[in-house]
């Protein structure tokens, strides 16, 4: 099982039984080493979920969206909207469940949990939000934040994010995880408390990392490769859907017109007229069934959207990797200019450029005293900087190892979930095939009987 | 001899009519088979034009062969309808397609816009020959079996062209006093024609609008599949599943390029026509009322004693002969214009529906066993586990 990594008082401590189910959800994500993971179908957005610190399945549901209005840190009127969490825990020998929790967050809150976590768990990869604004619209969607269909799919989107988190075997047992979901009031405070926004990674810091580390796992540098290329062939694939989503949209909405004016040509028609206007009825109905046609594929696009937050999430992944790799390397380059001073210093033979070589050259010899004194430090300093060094290998290789595995994990997600959702376009398409046989088949009927 | 529908040997009647129309539909019995095709491009110093190739098979006696093969221009087709309008004034003489594309084209000579015209020339000659009156009317004849030179001197008789166009005006200004007397039938009739002109025309444009949306749709779709095989390139396990995925798409693809080219050939013609049919419809109409006019207006004079009382009653007689013969020839077609009219178009959108019904399955069919390949899939994959 993977190490738990350091600070312990953000961890609860394990629950002293055994697990009690297979860490499964209705998303088919995590699923111990042990278990063959067969998923259950999740029913709308309810999914079990075993949790090693409830002691019982929980289920988390965001069953509530609601508008609200508030003062924001500027003291301007506001209106946002709120999300109702509730965590239920089942009963293992009835099945029943019983709410044990339920509050309100906002989506800010949403990020301030992740922002924490993507800092605590570097070496994992944190499950992304759903996205803030709505991009990759087709005309009739709209981009408006607070349009109910927007908020529908947020709302499914956060709860995806929570049952992710939830069953990933490092994630769920976070205490901070734990107080999102049952402490409402001053949750932020406590997470502020943490001190995470200081223990962040600069970005600047990152990037210069990322430009000169020297020798980089090899696995992580295809990883990066990877989430770019991942990144950039979903964004694709979603703009073209929205623009035959578009279309498509065309097509249906303009058979609309026929059915009125077939209404209206009916009336002047005797023989023709009743089979005119039944037609015309049907050109109705197929018109307005793109409606939810469209709606339904709306929910495949947010599936491939996950995938394609989650490449930067790999990317984070990455980029901490190749900020120990140059501390690292840093490091070692650190240690390996002090030795040689040291060793000059005491051979007297002078190959390396140091300030107090050339001011003591240029302004006289130092006294053997002198000399034997900045010996002294600098072998104080190398052992210092080989007890660092060897620790920053040894978290550098545990990092590494933890980070790969969780990756592992995620990879069998993210297959697992694509074919899922590939399918589900699948059935989608058919279910809007038959759809159309109906109706034009009715219509058919009507037109051979003018 | 110059065969109308004035002439007291043809049937006026409409149950002799009626007998007219079952005979065409009984198809061993049709002997005048004319197709057109072979567009041809020729350039003189003055102008381009096309000519197309019109082949006629007939077993009809007054027909001195039984095969005929000539070329002829749009310009002899318009001769012929203003001969056919000339000598049939209240017959629905079936519509020509229009001289330019609507849209301003600026390139008449587009392949598209040939090929359409063609056809619409082939129905033009085909509906004709269907006609139980037209079709043994004497310049129609010529039109189909005469040499190029042989037309050129025959359409030089006749009235000449701003005779022509005397008429036409005398005719709008006169016929409007035909409106006020129009017999009820005619009232009914006309208000049929305004409304159903109405209705064509916005379905005419419907339809079109479907055809650029269904064309729009395809262009998109094109680009779609190709996407999933992209992915497929650096995702080592699924890479199966996404070309799958990406050749159901581009089946379907093909499958909504055969709708619309099907709707191209059985929806959007048959409309068009009808629209140009409603446009013939009125001019008929007018050219009904006017015939109608002359007579009112001898009969006002002879009320009013303006002219020669002695001339006019008998004029008014052979005039009241006149108003009945148009009268009774557009009743009668007009019943078998509406027949027709009515199978047309169920025809027309019964093939839509077909076409419809047809991509739907087609495309139902891909997605199933895309469906099925990959449960088989899963089943194998599952049992494979099985230690």
């Amino acid at each position: 099982m993977e190490q738990a990594p350091t600070d312990p008082e953000r961890q609860l401590q394990p629950a002293p039984l055994e697990p009690l189910g297979r860490s499964d959800s209705g998303l088919g994500v995590a699923v111990d080493e042990e278990a063959e993971g067969a998923r259950e179908e999740g029913s709308g957005g309810d999914t079990m979920t075993h949790n090693n610190f409830w002691l019982k399945k929980i289920e988390i549901s965001v069953s509530e969206a609601e508008k609200r209005t508030g003062r924001n840190a500027m003291n301007m009127q506001e209106t946002y909207t709120a999300y109702l969490i509730e965590t239920r825990s089942v009963e293992h020998t009835d099945g029943q469940s019983v709410l044990t929790d339920s509050l309100w967050r906002r989506y800010s809150e949403f990020e301030l949990l992740r922002n924490y976590l993507l800092v605590y768990y570097p070496h994992i990869v944190v499950p992304p939000l759903p996205e803030k604004r709505a991009e990759f619209v087709w005309h009739k969607l709209s981009a408006d934040n607070m349009d109910p269909d927007f908020v529908e799919r947020r709302r499914i989107g956060l709860e995806n994010f929570l049952l992710r988190i939830a069953s990933h075997p490092i994630l769920c047992r976070d205490k901070i995880f734990y107080l999102f979901l049952t402490q409402e009031g001053n949750w932020k405070e406590t997470v502020n408390e943490t001190g995470f926004q200081l223990k962040a990674d600069s970005r600047l810091k990152a990037l210069n990392a990322t430009f000169r580390v020297k020798n980089p796992d090899k696995r992580f540098t295809d990883l990066k490769h990877y989430s770019d290329e991942l990144q950039s062939v979903i964004s694709h694939l979603l703009r073209v859907r929205a623009r035959v989503a578009d279309r498509l949209y065309g097509v249906y909405k303009v058979h609309g017109n026929y059915g009125r004016v077939f209404s209206e040509w009916s009336a002047i028609e005797k023989e023709m007229g009743d089979g005119l206007q039944s037609a015309g009825h049907h050109m109705d109905v197929y018109a307005s069934s793109i409606d939810d046609i469209l709606e339904d594929e709306e929910h495949y696009a947010d599936q491939l959207k996950e995938y394609l937050f989650y490449a930067e999430a790999l990317r984070a992944v990455c980029r901490k990797h190749e900020l120990m790799q140059y501390d690292l390397e840093i490091a070692a380059q650190d240690l390996a200019s002090k030795k040689q001073q040291c060793e000059e210093l005491a051979t007297g033979t002078v190959r390396t450029f140091s300030l107090k070589g050339m001011t003591t050259k240029l302004f006289g010899q130092e006294t053997p005293e002198q000399r034997e004194a900045r010996i002294k430090v600098l072998e104080e300093q190398i052992n210092e900087g080989e007890q660092q060094l060897k620790s920053k290998n040894l978290e550098g290789r545990e990092f590494v190892k933890n980070a790969w595995a969780d990756i592992e994990r995620f990879k069998e997600q993210k297959n697992r979930d694509l074919k899922e959702a590939l399918i589900s376009y699948a059935v989608m398409q058919i279910s809007m095939c038959k759809k159309g046989i109906q109706v034009w088949t009715n219509a058919k009927e009507c037109f051979s009987k003018m | 001899m110059d065969m109308n529908s004035f002439s007291p040997m043809m049937p006026t009647s409409p149950l002799s009519m009626i007998n007219q129309i079952k005979f065409e539909d009984e198809p061993d019995l049709k002997d005048l088979f004319i197709t057109v095709d072979e567009p041809e491009s020729h350039v003189t110093t003055i102008e381009t034009f096309i000519t197309y190739r019109i082949i006629t098979k007939t077993s009809r006696g007054e027909f001195d062969s039984s095969e005929f093969e000539v070329r002829r221009r749009y310009q002899d087709f318009l001769w012929l309808k203003g001969k056919l309008e000339e000598a049939h004034p209240t017959l629905i003489i079936p519509p020509l397609p229009e001289k330019f594309m609507v849209k301003g084209m600026v390139e008449r000579f587009n392949d598209d816009f040939i090929e359409t015209r063609r056809k619409a020339l082939h129905k033009f000659l085909n509906r004709i020959a269907d006609h139980p009156t037209l079709t043994f009317n004497e310049d129609f004849k010529i039109f189909l079996t005469a040499q190029a030179w042989e037309l050129s001197s025959h359409k030089k008789q006749g009235p000449g062209l701003l005779s022509r166009m005397g008429q036409t005006v005398r005719a709008v200004a006169s016929s409007m006093r035909g409106v006020k007397n129009r017999p009820e039938e005619f009232m009914e009739m006309n208000n049929f024609i305004e409304l159903f002109s109405q209705k064509i025309n916005l379905i005419d444009k419907i339809s079109q609008r479907i055809y650029k949306e269904e064309r729009e749709y395809f262009d998109e779709m094109k680009e779609y599949g190709p996407i999933h095989i992209l992915w497929s390139a650096s995702e080592e396990d699924l890479v199966d599943i996404l070309k799958d995925v990406a050749s159901c798409i581009d089946r379907c693809c093909k499958a909504t390029e055969k709708r619309m080219s099907g709707l191209a050939e059985a929806l959007l013609p048959v409309v068009h026509e009808y629209v140009l049919y409603s446009e013939m419809l009125m001019g008929v109409m007018r050219r009904r009322d006017q015939i109608q006019a002359e007579l009112d207006s001898k009969v006002e004079a002879l009320t009013y004693k303006k002219a020669d009382a002695d001339l006019l009653p008998e004029e008014i007689g052979k005039l009241e002969d006149k108003v009945e013969c148009a009268n009774n020839a557009l009743k009668a077609d007009w019943e078998r214009w509406k027949q027709n009219m009515q199978n047309d178009i169920k025809l027309a959108f019964t093939d839509m529906a077909e076409e419809n019904i047809h991509y739907y399955e087609q495309c139902l069919a891909t997605w199933e066993s895309f469906l099925t390949s990959q449960t088989n899939l899963h089943l194998e994959e599952a049992s494979e586990d099985k230690p």
